[in-house]
């Protein structure tokens, strides 16, 4: 057990590396972009002197380094500053109504992704090669090589024209958890059929690969019921590489859904960080590319915690 | 044979003549312009989901860039002045104002008995921190190129008089632009980060690039304005979302139609789309300081290689009319009417190549759909009917992202979007006047400029007409800007809402007025 506190310890120290890192070369890529806060905002209306003054009045006439370090500065004391569009306004408060809004969806998707993508991964290999088996893999291939909007508009034109569902994510204040649901249903649903495709090839696979094992052959000699060999005796083996691939998901559901929130306008942090960028506001940027890169780092550290314990060969190594 | 219905007077071709004018106008007006409507009803809440907004937007005037917030802007403040439907000049915090005899000097009466939201009355002094906000060196105000004339400006009991650099008989119209709404003030400064105005509409929570809800100021001073309850707007940036959330009563207001689609929408039975032809253009405007622009016979040659109807039929939908090669509208008070409309004529562009000493002609026009929307289509039609007088335009398709810092104005031939201007004078010293900021065909021409300060210190009607009809033509013939067309501005509204019968061409959204002139059927 000790061996998996100082790993989650080396690794959250390394994670913290891997965000400094994040944070400069995000730095240095809106850097590298054309043009600046000061042009962006003005667009067409931009003349020498109003770009000059708004970037005297920002600070934006500041050299590069100076500007980083001084973020780097607040940065580390909790402080990320305050947007550039909405003067004086902390970053904070920007993103946290949103990082809310992107985690419930993330959860909500999951939620229904991932039990959903081991039943139907498992039954392919309890059944494979069989008609169930090659229907939900062509149906999940073709679910995921749609791109999402399409999945979106054929939803909304089925489900929302319908009548079903609302065809706009949006929530008033008072929404309690049941109409959060309910309103946030179909994206939910189109992250869904993205995400589920993968999880389920990969369980299908981690499962087959072992069913080929000795181990396998005997229990099924026992005369053990094929569920039960796949349950019981191929599904803990096959732990780790679905955790990965659960993982990488995961976290594309939290980074990667900016077009199924801009076809559902859903206020959620992918919108505000395309937004950003557009503007070069770069304290937002900044702080949400440190929570996109945080997310990575934390959903892989739990991938690897959980492949360590389901394997008893990496827990008790000398 | 004579007819023996008509009465006398009545000639066939003056029968003709008056079919061909009420075809002209049904072409100007389309159906849907004008609907008959019943009396204003209040109450109800409307919901307008606009194509534009982003998180970055906010309160500050300084920085109101889009079509959201500068709507948003006019439902919650008020101006000195507004721009009525019929493009005139309405009182709005200005009761009457008038000028000196060189235009020069102008003095306002600002209504007495005008309170803001937060209940304290509106003076001269909050006119002047208004208006202030975008002067002065450390302005990083948009307006503040169109404030900049204003040398100084007095308070006089009730009266505030403004001094400028020179006559300008169009100021009290540039008191009504978007960026300058009437805010409180303390100790001479407006607070930007304050919602609090004097507009029909109290904001009750604005959260950039979500939603922003207001309710009905019950104090607010217009009689038969702001009749609905609540507003409530939305920025739906996805075209495909909008319509939408209109189909599915999610919304009732949705701007900005996506004019591949409108024909769909059009068969909504529930739906109707209100296209209003305005001052909004396309332009493809040519560097003239870079050679092969500086010879006007090359800009004629592409100006008559241009086919116009085409582009507005397939680029618009057919929601446009052409251009004519001047940034003026119909719906503008000088528009020259008398001025030939230009066609796409190979042979006249070819004779014109020939008069520059050329046999042909490579160049590169450079376009995005950050310019305007179907601006490459626009282009590429463009340089296919350009082959045929033997001039050969290289499509480029530029990023949308830093279009306006690092292509417009940067590369020589490029294809860029007007809103347009509420005036002439406002339009042509904007982007014609040599040395004004954003002359972006960098176009000098000594006696349109000459025309255009005469023009705007006089007060005579008749004589400003003939002036403005003077320039007009020139910049068609001289001018360094192709127009091909100009966008009507396209909306559409469910069978909850109900319209009066005209509706402002100023601006997209009833002149940015919709929440506080329209309402609930």
């Amino acid at each position: 057990m000790t061996l998996v506190l100082r790993m989650i310890a080396q690794r959250l120290a390394l994670g913290l590396l891997t965000l400094f890192v994040v944070s400069l070369i995000i730095f240095g890529a809106t850097e590298l972009l054309p043009g600046d806060f000061a042009e962006a905002v003005l667009g067409q209306a931009a003349t020498p002197e109003t770009v000059a003054a708004i970037r005297r009045e920002l600070g934006l006439d500041q050299p590069f380094y100076i500007r980083y370090v001084d973020w780097l500065w607040g940065a580390v004391q909790f402080d990320f500053g305050s947007s550039l569009a909405q003067r004086g306004r902390p970053v904070a408060d920007m993103i946290l109504g949103r990082l809310g809004n992107t985690l419930f969806l993330a959860l909500y998707a999951a939620a229904m992704a991932v039990p959903l993508a081991l039943m139907l991964g498992i039954l392919a290999a309890l059944w494979r090669n069989s008609l169930f088996d090659r229907v939900t893999n062509s149906s999940a291939l073709s679910a995921i090589s749609f791109p999402e909007f399409f999945v979106a508009y054929i939803l909304i034109y089925i489900l929302a024209q319908g009548g079903w569902f609302p065809s706009m994510a949006r929530m008033p204040a008072s929404a309690d958890l049941g109409e959060k649901l309910y309103r946030s249903f179909l994206p939910a649903l189109t992250l869904t059929l993205v995400v589920t495709a993968h999880m389920m090839r990969m369980t299908r696979a981690a499962i087959i690969n072992l069913l080929s094992s000795p181990y396998i052959e005997m229990a099924r000699l026992k005369g053990m019921r094929p569920s039960r060999v796949i349950v019981h005796h191929a599904l803990p083996n096959a732990i780790a590489p679905i955790v990965n691939v659960v993982a990488i998901n995961l976290a594309y559901l939290i980074t990667g859904v900016v077009v199924v929130e801009v076809v559902f306008v859903y206020p959620g942090l992918g919108q505000l960080m395309v937004d950003s960028v557009s503007r070069r506001d770069i304290p937002v940027v900044q702080a949400v590319a440190l929570i996109f890169a945080a997310a990575y780092v934390l959903l892989n550290l739990t991938a690897d915690v959980i492949s360590t314990l389901s394997n008893p060969r990496l827990m008790y190594r000398k | 044979m004579k007819n023996p219905i008509l009465p006398r007077g009545i000639t066939r071709r003056g029968v003709l003549k008056g079919a061909t004018a009420l075809g002209a106008a049904g072409l100007i007006l389309p159906a849907s312009y004008r609907k008959a409507a019943a009396e204003p009803r209040r109450g109800g809440v409307m919901r307008i989901a606009m194509g534009h907004g982003n998180t970055s937007d906010n309160l500050d005037p300084a920085t109101w860039d889009n079509a959201y917030v500068q709507v948003m802007a006019s439902t919650i403040h008020n101006y000195l002045t507004e721009i009525d439907t019929d493009g005139t000049l309405a009182p709005e915090i200005a009761e009457s104002w008038e000028a000196s005899a060189d235009a020069a000097t102008w003095t306002f009466r600002i209504r007495e008995g005008v309170t803001f939201h937060s209940g304290r009355t509106v003076t001269p002094e909050d006119v002047v921190a208004s208006i202030n906000h975008h002067r002065g060196e450390d302005s990083g105000s948009a307006a503040k190129p169109i404030v900049d004339p204003i040398t100084d400006i007095q308070i006089d009991g009730q009266y505030v008089i403004f001094t400028l650099e020179a006559g300008n008989a169009d100021f009290p119209f540039i008191m009504s632009d978007y960026h300058l709404p009437i805010m409180p003030s303390t100790d001479g400064r407006i607070d930007p980060r304050s919602a609090d105005g004097c507009g029909g509409y109290v904001m009750q929570s604005f959260e950039p690039g979500v939603e922003a809800h207001m309710t009905r100021n019950p104090d607010y001073w217009k009689p038969n304005r702001a009749h609905v309850d609540e507003v409530i707007m939305l920025p739906i940036i996805d075209a495909a979302a909008r319509q939408n959330a209109l189909i599915t009563g999610e919304v009732d207001v949705i701007d900005r139609v996506d004019l591949n689609t409108v024909h769909l929408l059009e068969r909504s039975p529930n739906i109707r789309v209100i296209s209003v032809p305005g001052t909004q253009h396309y332009t493809f405007v040519m560097d003239s300081r870079v050679e092969p622009f500086t010879d006007n016979n090359v800009r004629l040659a592409l100006k008559y290689a241009v086919n116009r109807q085409q582009l507005v039929d397939t680029v618009l939908s057919g929601y446009g009319v052409v251009g004519n090669d001047h940034p003026i509208g119909r719906s503008n008070r000088y528009f020259a009417d008398e001025l030939e409309q230009r066609e796409l004529d190979p042979e006249r562009a070819r004779y014109h190549l020939q008069q520059a000493g050329l046999d042909s002609l490579d160049v590169s026009l450079s376009a995005s759909d950050a310019a305007f929307g179907g601006a490459v289509d626009a282009a590429v039609l463009f340089s296919e009917t350009a082959a045929q007088a033997g001039i050969n335009i290289n499509v480029v398709r530029e990023p949308s992202d830093g279009y306006w810092s690092n292509v417009w104005m940067v590369k020589p031939f490029t294809a860029v979007y007007w809103g347009g201007r509420p005036t002439e004078d406002w339009m042509f010293s904007t982007a014609y006047a040599t040395g004004a900021a954003w002359n972006d065909g960098f176009w000098d021409h000594e006696r349109f400029n000459q025309l255009l300060s005469e023009a705007r210190s006089e007060l005579d009607e008749d004589r400003r007409r003939e002036m403005y009809v003077d320039m007009q033509s020139i910049v068609r013939d001289e001018g360094s800007t192709v127009i091909p067309m100009f966008a009507n501005y396209v909306m559409a509204v469910s069978d909850t809402i109900a319209t009066p019968d005209d509706i402002g061409a100023n601006w997209t959204m009833d002149g940015f007025r919709a929440p506080e002139r329209w309402w609930m059927a």
